[in-house]
């Protein structure tokens, strides 16, 4: 479809639209916006992009997305080395993060082990995962993946691997959202929250 | 009134049905025509208010009405319980089957909570002659009827198993791979027999109290070939898929589980299994475990289910008809019956209303009668 634009603005809409969370419609408003404020949004975009498109990479270490060799999380000596968050993707590691609550390191899997889609172990990033726990100094994984089957079967096959390695597994809780009420709780997580119970 | 009934119902472009409106007041319907004039179309756009295919067990595009090619519309106002709903459900263009309870969007396994609907198909003549899996299709709508989280458990239960299958097909000897997926297969597979159990029981109870002119039918749950089931907890599970990872593997797919398991049916009185009973005995076997799935619903959810009934009042004799319509009514359940004369459904009188259905250029005109 053309937008009776210059070929090299279409071929940028077009590329836009593949973005998640636009389309065709708001790509072309983000294009023109971006163009109306060329000294604003333009120019800046499009140094950054160059930059990141430079620099942007995965940490050897954890596979969070960074600019260098080693992420700001795996070279912060801040971070608490002896806990590690193993999750499924980085967009859950910067969930975790934005939460400001975990202190220790992360380790992302790429993915959660899924026969049908063809993702085994060897597609995740596990031989890496017990080399950092083989070198000691970890005392506790936790596995925050999700309440799926993929995510749950995952969880497990990681347990079963890294406890003979003498670390604590332990998993998220399952249950009641903070700010939710029962009554809009779809029954299976309301049995997840009565099972996981404890005294106040 | 306490109790579950449609109200109304509206299908729009659904199958031979154009555009079909019918008011209720709860009491059973008889939809009576020909052959072909779409009376089962009726029963079945009423079957989509539960969760699933539906009684044809059709693919949701196939029930569009050709020539339209823009989908289709089953609008119904539920009256359950002490609350009326107005449920929503259709395809329009390639999407996936919508449903809207009281105008918000909600998952199909909600349906299931708030409406419970059992069916008798004239296919279903035939159950305890074929393969296990229609037996076992007829058990799991049984045990969802009581509980509607059957559906999730089957759901994981069945996905678990691909993944399982997968590795199995791949020669895949991970065996950390194999003890993750069972576990989950153990748990939801423990759940599935608690539930399927819980059902039989329910039933078997609301058999033994029943004053009823139809056979008791004793049901219990075997293995694939006929043997007596494994307990089927979550331990029992997760040793049989150890075990037999070997011979699945061999076989390409698993072997054992609740997904293998089937039904057996002995007529009681006779102490004879269904499949050697007649063919009139069998269709009174089925009505008769429909009647009690009902008669037990009644006690648990609060009220008797919406009973679809295709053509069965065809294979019973006048004196059984009537014993069928009287039960019925005594349940007080809202079935909708299909047959192709008026005279079938005499024995109703007006405790009844009746829908006339005939055929022109191949559409369906629907008539309500007092």
């Amino acid at each position: 479809m053309s937008d009776g634009a210059g070929k090299e603005i279409e071929q940028l809409i077009a590329l836009m639209a593949k973005l998640p969370g636009l389309g065709p419609r708001s790509a072309r408003r983000a294009v023109l916006t971006m163009i109306k404020k060329r000294r604003l949004l333009l120019d800046p975009l499009a140094q950054a992009m160059t930059e990141v498109a430079a620099t942007a990479r995965e940490c050897v270490e954890c596979g969070n997305i960074g600019t260098s060799d080693l992420c700001d999380i795996c070279t912060s000596p801040k971070r608490d080395q002896t806990i590690l968050c193993i999750v499924e993707d980085v967009s859950d590691l910067w969930a975790m993060e934005r939460a400001q609550v975990f202190s220790g390191r992360y380790h992302v899997l790429g993915g959660v082990l899924s026969a049908l889609d063809g993702i085994g172990p060897d597609e995740l990033k596990l031989p890496k995962l017990e080399t950092r726990v083989a070198q000691g100094q970890i005392k506790e994984a936790i596995l925050a993946l999700g309440a799926t089957v993929d995510g749950q079967t995952t969880a497990h096959y990681l347990a079963d691997r890294l406890e003979p390695l003498g670390i604590t597994v332990t998993t998220l809780a399952q249950g009641v959202p903070v700010g939710g009420e029962l009554d809009y709780l779809d029954d299976g997580t309301i049995s997840a929250a009565l099972r996981a119970r404890k005294s106040l | 009134m306490t109790r579950l009934a449609l109200t109304s119902l509206k299908l729009a472009a659904f199958r031979s049905h154009a555009s079909l409106r019918v008011e209720t007041d709860g009491r059973p319907v008889a939809i009576y025509g020909p052959n072909g004039a779409g009376k089962t179309n009726i029963l079945e756009a009423i079957s989509m208010l539960s969760p699933g295919r539906g009684l044809r067990r059709a693919a949701a595009a196939d029930m569009a009405r050709s020539a339209t090619g823009i989908g289709w519309r089953v609008t119904a106002e539920l009256h359950s319980l002490e609350q009326s709903h107005e449920v929503v459900t259709g395809v329009e263009g390639d999407a996936a089957r919508s449903v809207t309870i009281d105008g918000k969007a909600a998952a199909q396994v909600a349906l299931g909570r708030i409406a419970r609907i059992l069916w008798l198909v004239p296919v279903m003549d035939r159950l305890w002659l074929e393969g296990a899996g229609e037996r076992r299709r007829f058990l799991d709508r049984m045990a969802l009827s009581f509980t509607p989280s059957h559906a999730e458990a089957s759901i994981t239960y069945e996905r678990a198993m691909r993944d399982r299958n997968r590795l199995l097909k791949d020669q895949s000897r991970d065996a950390g791979w194999y003890d993750a997926l069972e576990d989950q297969m153990a748990r939801a597979g423990a759940a599935i027999t608690a539930t399927r159990m819980e059902a039989l029981s329910r039933v078997a109870r609301a058999q033994e109290d029943a004053a009823t002119a139809f056979p008791r039918a004793t049901l219990s749950i075997t293995g694939p070939d006929g043997e007596d089931a494994p307990d089927g907890s979550e331990d029992q599970l997760r040793r049989a898929f150890a075990e037999g990872r070997r011979r699945d593997m061999a076989a390409g797919r698993t072997l054992t589980g609740p997904h293998r398991a089937d039904l057996s049916a002995i007529y009681t009185d006779k102490d004879m299994p269904a499949r050697h009973c007649s063919t009139g005995e069998q269709k009174a076997l089925l009505i008769s475990l429909i009647l009690a799935n009902a008669r037990a619903l009644a006690d648990s959810f609060g009220a008797p289910p919406i009973l679809l009934l295709d053509e069965v009042a065809a294979h019973l004799d006048t004196d059984r008809r009537a014993a069928l319509y009287d039960e019925i009514c005594a349940l007080g359940a809202q079935a909708w019956m299909t047959g192709t004369g008026a005279e079938l459904f005499d024995a109703l009188g007006p405790r009844a209303m009746r829908l006339h259905v005939t055929e022109e250029g191949g559409e369906s005109r629907t008539q309500a009668e007092a």
